[in-house]
Order: structure tokens, then sequence, then C-alpha cells
């Protein structure tokens, strides 16, 4: 395999607290490669968010530290260099989209003007110029009358515009890598179709490769080629999206598929839909073994004693788990 | 559409949704709910008034504020002396005039001073986090818990001969009594800002300038402070008040502008020992003010409703 765009290794991020150390992100190993896009998913507070902000080095610190590890962004780590070559990073080669489209433009500034800001800065072209690649980034994600809506303000464009306005806005770099943390989140769910929709409309478009973080597996099913589910700020499961959802190995993975509802059986199977019983483990100071091994029914001794390592099992099917 | 709609921010609806509506920018959207406000308009215009008149005045009203006339000493309002005379017969319609352009000047040029010192500190402080931080508020608390006026007559006893003879008897009083109100008021525009800075920070947007490669300085500058500027306007407008009202104080207490330079104040000062024969020597300075410092407060409330972030949506 050739060396791929982004590879975390054995990443750490912790969270210095009063009560003691967040561990966060507890040795995350992820690889993405060129064009390709690699589906997060896990509940809230597993670590997917603070993985993407690690990446992107926006995780404030202090609070927060990265422990241990690597971020290799084509074999170059990112985790040494400093805040200017950071800057330099973010937007032309890695841009990240948030989930909160309501709050994430300036309300004092129009569209036009905060795209426009990020071409000038990384591309140093003239006003004029920026405005026409503004206006062209406008038309990329499909918002009508991109010559008059530019000079708008965020509050006069609806969730699914704005959402599309800080993609136009991530994009207009041309990055390499584009990381959405939950860009669908917020959004209701016909525009967050068309949203992913255009997500990889753009993909294609640009050859990008794409992060995208979620909770939703029916999203990952549908966008995703290759699926990394995390639990408890670690990687437990990686593999190909048809494998997965066809033979999911560890029980996390199991249990999340099960208590997804099914349209097709819904109406003549009567059953109750099936929960992952017991709360995610607090992620302070946690204790050593498997993370899921008090939720798990095939739990044994060993799982609370030793972590076991994520390893390949099947060919591009990797598992951190006891059983295989 | 003046107020047929009270609360309604949306323009298509007059506009009709097939035409195409008019991008509305804040400013726009402020002025408008700004409209609203009658006291605050009423303020506007007669600041706007007075200011006019202070700058005009000397055409219109042609008369040198020291002409000496000790046939016309204490008189009251007339055709020939409008606002009457002092006692050494000068005409208070041409010392009112000068004496407005002293005091707004000092009301502004102080509350300048007091909101870029503030707006600096205040800045500064709320985006770094840790012992900076600590240190400029300590020193905000250090400035607030000083005795003012008592510290303010020492400054200026000290410094006043000594700027006089270098710089001229105006600008050199100028400079210290503006120097003076703002070093001393600039802590609750540092605190406000600060607060506004602490909140704005975590503010998504200012998150995602961030993730597209915004360095610190351009996300403060650019993202931050528009934000924030709302409350420091709001304020700013009651500083020119306090300033006007400080600087006649000063002059009140003999410590501010000397008699061949009446401000407002000082003409209160003068006026002191004849309240009894002429009234009216008093009462025109002392309404100026009074219309002054009401009317910048009733814009700074209109200001404070148009500017209100909470009402844009």
């Amino acid at each position: 395999m050739t060396q791929p765009l982004l590879s975390i290794e054995g990443l750490k991020t912790h969270f210095k607290t009063d009560d003691g150390m967040i561990h966060a992100v507890d040795g995350v190993d992820l690889a993405i490669q060129r064009g390709e896009t690699l589906g997060v998913v896990g509940e809230s507070g597993c670590g997917k968010t603070v993985t993407a902000m690690t990446v992107m080095k926006l995780v404030a610190m202090p609070p927060g530290k990265i422990v241990a590890g690597r971020i290799l962004w084509q074999g170059r780590d990112l985790v040494p260099l400093g805040p200017d070559e950071m800057r330099s990073i973010r937007a032309r080669e890695i841009a990240i989209v948030f989930q909160e489209p309501m709050t994430s433009l300036n309300p004092v500034y129009s569209i036009g003007e905060q795209i426009a800001e990020v071409i000038r800065l990384h591309e140093g072209v003239g006003n004029r110029e920026a405005l026409d690649k503004t206006i062209e980034m406008l038309k990329l994600v499909h918002i009508s009358n991109p010559e008059r809506r530019v000079h708008d303000y965020p509050h006069q464009f609806s969730g699914g515009m704005r959402q599309r306005v800080m993609i136009a806005m991530a994009l207009s770099c041309r990055p390499k890598l584009l990381i959405a943390d939950e860009p669908t989140t917020a959004l209701d769910v016909t525009i967050q179709a068309q949203i992913l929709e255009l997500l990889g409309e753009l993909k294609e478009k640009f050859g990008m490769a794409v992060m995208l973080i979620t909770h939703a597996m029916g999203v990952i099913a549908e966008t995703a080629q290759r699926v990394a589910v995390m639990y408890a700020g670690k990687v437990v499961e990686e593999a190909p999206v048809a494998s997965l959802f066809a033979s999911p190995l560890h029980p996390y993975t199991q249990g999340l598929i099960r208590s997804i509802p099914r349209v097709d059986t819904a109406a003549t199977d009567k059953k109750r839909l099936e929960a992952i019983g017991g709360v995610v483990p607090s992620l302070l100071d946690p204790p050593p073994g498997c993370r899921f091994a008090a939720r798990c029914k095939y739990a044994r001794a060993i799982c609370t004693e030793e972590t076991p390592p994520l390893r390949e099992v099947k060919a591009g099917h990797k598992v951190a788990c006891v059983l295989y | 559409m003046s107020g047929s709609t009270p609360a309604s921010p949306t323009v298509n609806a007059t506009t009709g949704p097939a035409r195409e509506p008019k991008p509305v920018s804040l400013g726009m959207e402020a002025w408008r709910r700004f409209r609203r406000h009658r006291l605050a308009l009423a303020g506007a215009i007669i600041l706007g008034l007075m200011a006019l008149g202070v700058v005009l005045g000397p055409w219109i009203w042609p008369v040198p504020i020291n002409e000496i006339d000790f046939t016309a000493r204490l008189q009251g309002p007339s055709l020939s002396h409008p606002f009457g005379t002092d006692d050494l017969g000068q005409d208070l319609l041409a010392r009112m005039i000068y004496g407005g352009r002293i005091s707004l000047a000092v009301g502004v040029v102080a509350m300048l001073i007091a909101v870029i010192v503030g707006v600096v500190i205040g800045a500064v402080s709320g985006i770094s986090r840790g012992s900076i931080d600590a240190a400029l508020m300590w020193v905000a608390d250090l400035f607030l818990s000083l005795p003012q006026l008592p510290l303010l007559l020492l400054v200026i006893y000290l410094f006043r001969d000594s700027l006089k003879k270098y710089i001229g008897a105006e600008a050199g009083i100028f400079i210290l009594i503006v120097v003076v109100i703002g070093i001393f008021r600039w802590m609750p525009v540092a605190r406000l800002v600060r607060a506004q800075f602490l909140s704005l920070r975590e503010k998504e947007f200012v998150e995602a300038a961030r993730a597209l490669g915004a360095s610190t300085t351009r996300q403060v500058v650019r993202h931050i402070l528009p934000n924030a500027l709302g409350p420091v306007i709001v304020a700013a407008t009651i500083d020119v008040a306090a300033a006007i009202i400080f600087e006649s104080t000063l002059s009140f207490l003999g410590l501010g502008f000397p008699p061949d330079i009446p401000s407002w104040g000082r003409l209160l000062y003068d006026a002191k020992d004849h309240l009894d024969v002429a009234m009216h020597w008093a009462l025109f300075p002392g309404g100026a003010i009074f219309l002054t410092v009401l009317s910048i407060t009733y814009l700074g409330d209109g200001l404070r409703d148009a500017l209100d972030p909470r009402r844009v949506m």
C-alpha cells in the first residue's frame, strides 16, 4: 500500500482537571488514504471530536496535552509543529467543518467577506479575485443566486444554507483532507441528506479525502468506504463498510448495529429494540483492560487485566478484542 | 415601515417575497431599532445641535469672551446679552459657547483615552490566560480602589505649572485634565471588554477562524473585537457624560481651567459667589451640563437597545 495521506499512530490526548487526568483520546490508530472517506463512529464522549481537534492541533493546551503518539501528514509528524507552521496547514491541507452551523459564522460580517478572508489569507490574492473565487465556491455548494447572496449576513441564511457556507469556506483553499465533525447532527433529515450528497459530490470533484465523524450508523453506511468504531478514547474496530455491517466483530459494534431500528423487519418482528446495557465508563484515570468489559456479555477475567491491541483478523478488518 | 410592526425583523414582508430583498447590514438593523427609541433620538438631536452650536457659535454670535464692561455688571438676560453678563460685564453667551467647546472636547477626548486604554488592556487580558490576565486585572482593581479625587488634586498640583510652562496654559491644562480623567476611567471598560472576550473566545466562529488558519491577532482584531464593540460603545457614551461632570467638578474646585479659559464647570465656579444676585450666571452653564449629560445618557440607552445582539435574532 502507498503512504497514507494521514496516519495517526498511538495518539493520546489527555486533559488535566482538578480531579485528575481525563484520558479523552487514549491510543488511537487511524489511517486515511487519498480520496477515501473514513467514517468515525461512536457515542458521545468517546473521543471522536478530540481526535479531530488534535489532528488540527486545535485542542487548548493547557489543559489538553498530547501525551504520546504521532500524527503523520503525508509522512510528516504534526505533533512537534509550532503554531505558525500549523496555520499554514489548516485550510490549505486539512480543513474542518463543525457541527454547529448556526454559530460557526461571525454575525458581524457578510458571508462573502468571511469566505474571501480565507482565500486572501492563504492565497494572497486581491479583493476582486477573492470575490470571484468566493462566488465560484458558493456556486459549487449550490447556493442559488450567489452573486447577490455573497453580500448577505449569516442571520439571513437557514441552518442548511449556513452549513453549505461553512463547507464552501472550508474547501475554498482546496484542502486534501476535510474533517467533517458531525456536519449534519444539527440539521433535519432532508437537509442532512442534501449536505451528505453535497459532500460526496465535492469529494469527487476535488479528489479529497473525508474524515466523517458521526454517531449515526446510517450516515456511515451511505457515505464511508471504511469505518472506525471508537469507544472510550480507543478505536475498537476498523473495517471496510460492507464487512463491518455484514459481520461486526467487536461486541460493542454488534450492539451498536443491533440497536438500529430496521425498516424491513420492524413490521413483522414484534421484538423490542436491543440496547447496550450500562453507561460509558468515566475517562478519568481509567483502569487497565478493555474499556468495554463492564458492559460486555462475553467478558472474561483477562478482559479487565490486559488491554487487547487492535489486530487485523480478516483482510482489512481490524478489531481490538480477546475473542478473535 | 416606521413602527407599524414593532418586533418583526423581516424585511421580505414589506418588500414582497418575489422582489429581491435588499441585504440588511447589521448597522442598518441597529439604526432601524435606534429610531424607535424616541428619547434617544431626541438626545442625539439635542447633542447634534449643541455640537453645531459650539462649533459655529462664534460666527453667529461674534462677541469676544473677555470684553470687560463694568457698566453692564451682573445683568440678567437681555437682547444685547441673551444669557446676561458676569461680574466683569463679560457676555455669558459668548463664554458659554467657548466653554461648551472645551467641555464637550474634554468629554470626548477623555472618553477616547479611557476606551482605548480599556479596550487594549481588556483585550490582552481576555485573550491571554493565566498570569498576564491576573496581573492586568490586579492593576485594574488597584486603580479602582484608589481614592480618586485626592489623587487627582495631587496630580494636578504637581504637574499643572510645568505643563503650562512647556505647552501653554490652554493646551497644557486640557491635556492634563483629559489624561487624568482618562486614566481613572479605563477600568470599567477593560473589565467589560475582558468579559466579552472570555465568552467570545470560546464561540464557534472563532474556533472556525482558527481552524481556517487565522493567527491570534487576526482572531482578535477581525473576529472577536467587532463582536465585543456594542457594549463598549454604550459604555463610551456614558463615559463622555461622566468626563464632562468630572471636568466641571475639577473646575468647580478651582483645579480645572483658569478663569480666562471658561469651561461650563469654570463658569459655575465663578458664579457661585453671586448666586443671590445673578442666578442666571449659574443656571445657564448648569443647565447646559444637565442637558448634555441627560442627552448622552439617553443616547447610550438607545444605543444599548439598538446594539443588543440578542435582538438581532
